[in-house]
């Protein structure tokens, strides 16, 4: 074993740094100790303490840098030297931009870097979601849970906190809102104007803004509620704050209110406080019935369209008992004569494939009367249907759970429906295929698109014809805008219609004339 | 914020969840901030039920923190009086030993910590030899409790006997008192704090009690007091953390005792020890900083249903925290061991796991909480400076505030975070940092080298299921 001293003159380096440095040069192959100090009395003092002898022949004042070194051979002293004068040598200096960028890690620290916080989007797996929600709500927040899987039991609790603190709980289960125009979400981008929406569904929400900006009104708030909202164990809390909130909010003039069927003991309670608003309001309980009081301004529409169309009449001080469609429906027949025309005997059912439940909600309740027997996964259709393989006229909603684990939602990944849609054009029974296309933020860049693609390739690659109807829930402030995906949609042979409801009426009259053909 | 507002008002959002719900956000122009948002605990289920049950009361606490952490940052440590340990802190008695970290009893002590009080019980004239010292220290006839129990903290093992000189901090706006020895002995083999005793350590201790304690006596008396508060502020902006580098911070201290020095009597050849004393020991300020810490986080100790830390302590064997909130109750789990450099001669093999109530400093938002400020010591774990001011940032998660006083030129002067709130922990799984020296495992050895640590997540664990008067573990 060699002892090996060497000085480096006046030059400095911190303790800590010489400790480092002492610890690189031990891992030096053939080093066995090293030490790198400040030559001051009380290291020479802890070099000896360490092992080495100094003696006099080591001259350094507390200004120089001492380097012990024990180890095998002159070679490895010369490399650990090197490796010392490499570990000093200057260093670039660091730039604001070297230095790590790190977001908050808690909903709490996030508060510190936005203290004018108010609103808290929560999208987190649903067991995590209640803590997090509570947190919100205790620093004052407005929170949009866009989260399921929160349990009724938390749902409650947190409503009834945020309601003793003048708070809203947009959720859980909430995909949609728009709060003084910002889409929050799944969201569409509306003109602002005199419509205010109070919605337990996205989709539902989505469809009525859409259309009220088509007919050309505008929309003042969106305010989701989450699915459960209208239940008998919340009671409506966040749809009777929502009307609350509107009631006294000057730019909305219309209160349109969107739901599935409530509970019993809710929807006396909705319908009541409807009736003592100020201002009209538009009932659409889907796939139920509402009590249209129009002497205290309650209006009752069966569907999304209708309801944006009356909603708009009333901004626009129409009579809205006289409106039922947003859109004509002129012109529909004869577009069902021509594909009927192009259909063979054999083609009689439709296949709804879509992405928005409560569009395939929608659809369902057009069809039903129109065909009789419709299989459908959607939840006002409860049924032991096997949603995998359509059988008969089918509405499919592709965003419900049975499709939805382990794979994106269909409105943000079309590649099922992709799959979906060639799998329902090899059925010879197919006479009428049926979309929906949702734009907005949240939504697929380009959901048309990927419908189109498929049609072009069964149209390609079949000598069989089949209908393919599609109507595009958006607009043109979009991120995907409206025309072009509509264009998209129409260059592929597909039928573009200016509604869900429209659309679904084209496909049950179309399936229904199929099947009429052929009895007759 | 009411709901009205929320209807009228430009919507500021906090993301927690999908990145694309704020960069669709962002794109439209709306104010929002995404939260790097992870499971909470780590997913742990059962310390995500204790944290849901404690956010249940979330407002209670935040206003009972609110009023704790405000206490802490109004805190105004003065170095005031130096006296015998026996004579200056109350309840004290003559067979009275403190200890650093958690209670422990002498059968369980580390070795260090039972060399130190070897080295205080013949100190004390209790003992003549380590046979002698061990016998008496296990015959149950002394009182050993920790530091913190008496309003006390000692660096490493933290003994503290009844002739020892102390050092007394008092709060300018409340006059409370707090206390702790003297940094005397450096970092070798005579460091009494290490566990080293002997006739080299007793020699020391003897010139601290006779010449330096008196004699700093005379000085902070002649100065009416030395504002502890200042002296941290001016050396955390001249590199210092105040833990673990006391340069800046040491030399401070020197200049206010050099004005005082034409007030003070004192023997030249006393007067020559001194100044190499003071000259070639950086740490002589810890002792000081702990102190000041100790004082700070007192204040805020004792606010119920407040979620604040209010301690950590370590006594070799095991690390223990204390909440504002809880009272008196330690939350114990095994010390770790330390990540760090270690002087010639010496390996991990070598260290004792984590002591010393020094950690005091990282609970009032200094030490590893400020390592932005003493960028250098971030060597100890191989880190650059960048690391450094990481971990200032990531301490920054679990705070409840930026101090106004101690600021960080590197990150444009911005307070150290400070003050731990027990739910972001466990929420974040972010341990506080320690930034401490690293003592030899044998009795009597000394500092082998320094290095930083974590607080066991463990001890969190436990005082928050306190916290939900819930057991431990489900």
């Amino acid at each position: 074993m060699l002892t090996k001293y060497a000085v480096k003159p006046q030059s400095y380096q911190d303790s800590v740094q010489l400790m480092a440095i002492s610890s690189h040069l031990m891992t030096v192959p053939g080093i066995e100790l090293a030490a790198a100090v400040m030559g001051t009395e009380s290291n020479r003092a802890t070099l000896e303490q360490g092992g080495f002898v100094l003696d006099g022949s080591v001259k350094a004042g507390p200004e120089d840098i001492i380097i012990a070194l024990q180890g095998r051979n002159e070679a490895a002293f010369a490399e650990a030297l090197q490796a010392f004068d490499k570990m000093v040598q200057p260093r670039t200096v660091i730039s604001g931009d070297g230095l790590p960028k790190q977001g908050p890690r808690s909903m709490r620290s996030a508060l510190k870097y936005l203290p004018g916080a108010n609103l808290a989007v929560i999208s987190v797996p649903g067991p995590y979601v209640t803590g997090e929600a509570f947190k919100a709500l205790y620093a004052g927040l407005n929170v949009m849970i866009f989260s399921d899987n929160v349990s009724l039991e938390d749902e409650v609790a947190l409503k009834r906190i945020a309601e003793q603190k003048d708070l809203f709980v947009m959720g859980p289960d909430c995909g949609t809102a728009i709060i003084n125009s910002t889409p929050l979400c799944f969201a569409n981008v509306i003109k602002r104007g005199p419509i205010g929406i109070v919605g337990a569904s996205g989709t539902g929400i989505q469809q009525t803004t859409v259309l009220i900006d088509r007919l050309g009104s505008g929309v003042s708030h969106a305010i989701g509620t989450g699915g459960r909202d209208l239940s008998d164990a919340v009671e409506g809390i966040t749809m009777l704050m929502g009307i609350d909130a509107l009631e006294k909010d000057e730019n909305t003039k219309v209160i349109l209110l969107v739901s599935k069927p409530p509970g019993a003991n809710t929807y006396t309670k909705v319908l009541s406080r409807a009736l003592k608003s100020i201002k009209p309001v538009v009932v659409a309980f889907l796939g139920g019935h509402a009590q249209e009081v129009a002497e205290e301004g309650v209006y009752s529409a069966a569907n999304l369209e209708e309801a944006a169309a009356k909603s708009v009449a009333l901004a626009t001080g129409k009579d809205p008992r006289s409106v039922h469609f947003a859109f004509s429906r002129e012109g529909l027949d004869e577009l069902v004569d021509r594909e009927l025309k192009l259909l063979g005997p054999e083609q009689l059912y439709v296949r709804g494939l879509y992405s928005g439940g409560t569009l395939a909600d929608e659809a369902t309740e057009i069809l039903k009367p129109m065909l009789g027997e419709v299989n459908s996964n959607v939840l006002s259709q409860p049924g032991t249907i096997n949603a995998l393989r359509s059988n008969g006229h089918a509405i499919i909603d592709l965003g419900d759970d049975e499709f939805t684990k382990g794979r994106p939602h269909p409105m943000i990944d079309p590649s099922y429906r992709v799959e979906r849609l060639l799998q329902e054009s090899q059925d010879a029974t197919v006479a009428v295929i049926l979309c929906d296309v949702v734009l907005g933020y949240g939504s697929h860049p380009n959901p048309a698109g990927a419908v189109a693609n498929a049609v072009r390739s069964f149209k390609g690659n079949s000598h069989r014809y089949v209908a393919v109807v599609a109507s595009v829930c958006g607009t043109e402030g979009d991120p995907q805008t409206l025309s072009n995906q509509e264009d998209v949609l129409r260059q592929a042979g597909i039928v573009v219609l200016p509604s869900n409801a429209c659309a679904a009426e084209f496909a049950g009259k179309l399936a229904a004339a199929c099947c009429e053909r052929r009895i007759t | 914020m009411s709901k009205d507002n929320f209807l009228d008002a430009t919507l500021q959002i906090i993301n927690v969840g999908l990145e694309s719900f704020a960069s669709d956000l962002k794109a439209f122009g709306t104010e929002v901030i995404h939260v790097d948002w992870r499971p909470p605990a780590k997913g742990d289920p059962y310390l995500n039920t204790i944290l849901k049950a404690v956010e249940s009361r979330g407002e209670v606490i935040d206003a009972a923190n609110k009023v704790a952490i405000e206490r802490m940052l109004a805190a105004h440590p003065v170095f005031v009086d130096v006296g015998s340990a026996l004579e200056t802190i109350p309840g004290f008695t003559p067979k009275t030993i403190l200890h650093a970290g958690p209670p422990v009893t002498w059968e369980n002590m580390c070795g260090p910590m039972q060399g130190a009080i070897i080295g205080a019980l013949m100190h004390e004239g209790r003992a003549t030899d380590e046979a002698q010292a061990r016998e008496a220290a296990a015959s149950g006839e002394y009182t050993f409790a920790p530091c913190h129990h008496y309003d006390a903290v000692g660096p490493m093992t933290g003994v503290i006997s009844a002739s020892m000189p102390v050092i007394v901090v008092e709060d300018k706006n409340t006059g409370r008192r707090v206390y702790s020895n003297f940094n005397g002995e450096g970092k070798g083999k005579k460091a009494l704090s290490f566990g080293a005793f002997g006739p080299d350590v007793e020699e020391i201790q003897v010139w601290l009690r006779d010449v330096f304690a008196p004699f700093l006596k005379q000085v902070v008396y002649a100065l009416g007091g030395i504002d502890l508060k200042a002296i941290m502020a001016r050396a955390l902006q001249m590199g210092d953390e105040v833990h673990n580098r006391h340069v800046a911070a040491t030399s401070l201290l020197v200049r206010e005792i050099f004005t005082a020095m034409s007030m003070v009597k004192v023997q030249p050849n006393d007067l020559v020890r001194i100044g190499k004393f003071l000259y070639y020991n950086d740490f002589v300020f810890l002792n000081f900083s702990m102190a000041a810490c100790k004082l700070m986080t007192l204040a805020a100790h004792d606010v119920p249903n407040s979620t604040l830390l209010t301690a950590i302590s370590r006594n070799g064997v095991e690390t223990g925290i204390r909440v504002s909130g809880l009272g008196d109750r330690w939350f114990t789990a095994p010390a770790p061991q330390i990540k760090g450099l270690y002087f010639p001669g010496f390996t991990a093999d070598d260290a004792n796991p984590d002591i010393g109530d020094s950690a005091i400093t990282e609970t009032a938002g200094v030490g590893g909480f400020a390592l932005a400020a003493g960028i250098g010591l971030v060597k100890m774990v191989g880190g650059t400076a960048v690391d450094a001011i990481a971990y200032t940032k990531e301490m920054g998660e679990i705070t409840l505030a930026r101090s106004p006083m101690f600021l960080i030129p590197v990150l444009e002067f911005e307070g150290t975070p400070t003050g731990v709130d027990i739910r972001r922990t466990v929420e974040t799984g972010i341990s506080p940092v320690i930034n401490t020296g690293i003592a030899h495992r044998k009795a009597g050895i000394g500092m082998v080298g320094a290095g930083i640590t974590r607080v066991p997540m463990e001890c969190f664990a436990k005082a928050l299921s306190a916290f939900a008067d819930r057991p431990a573990r489900g």
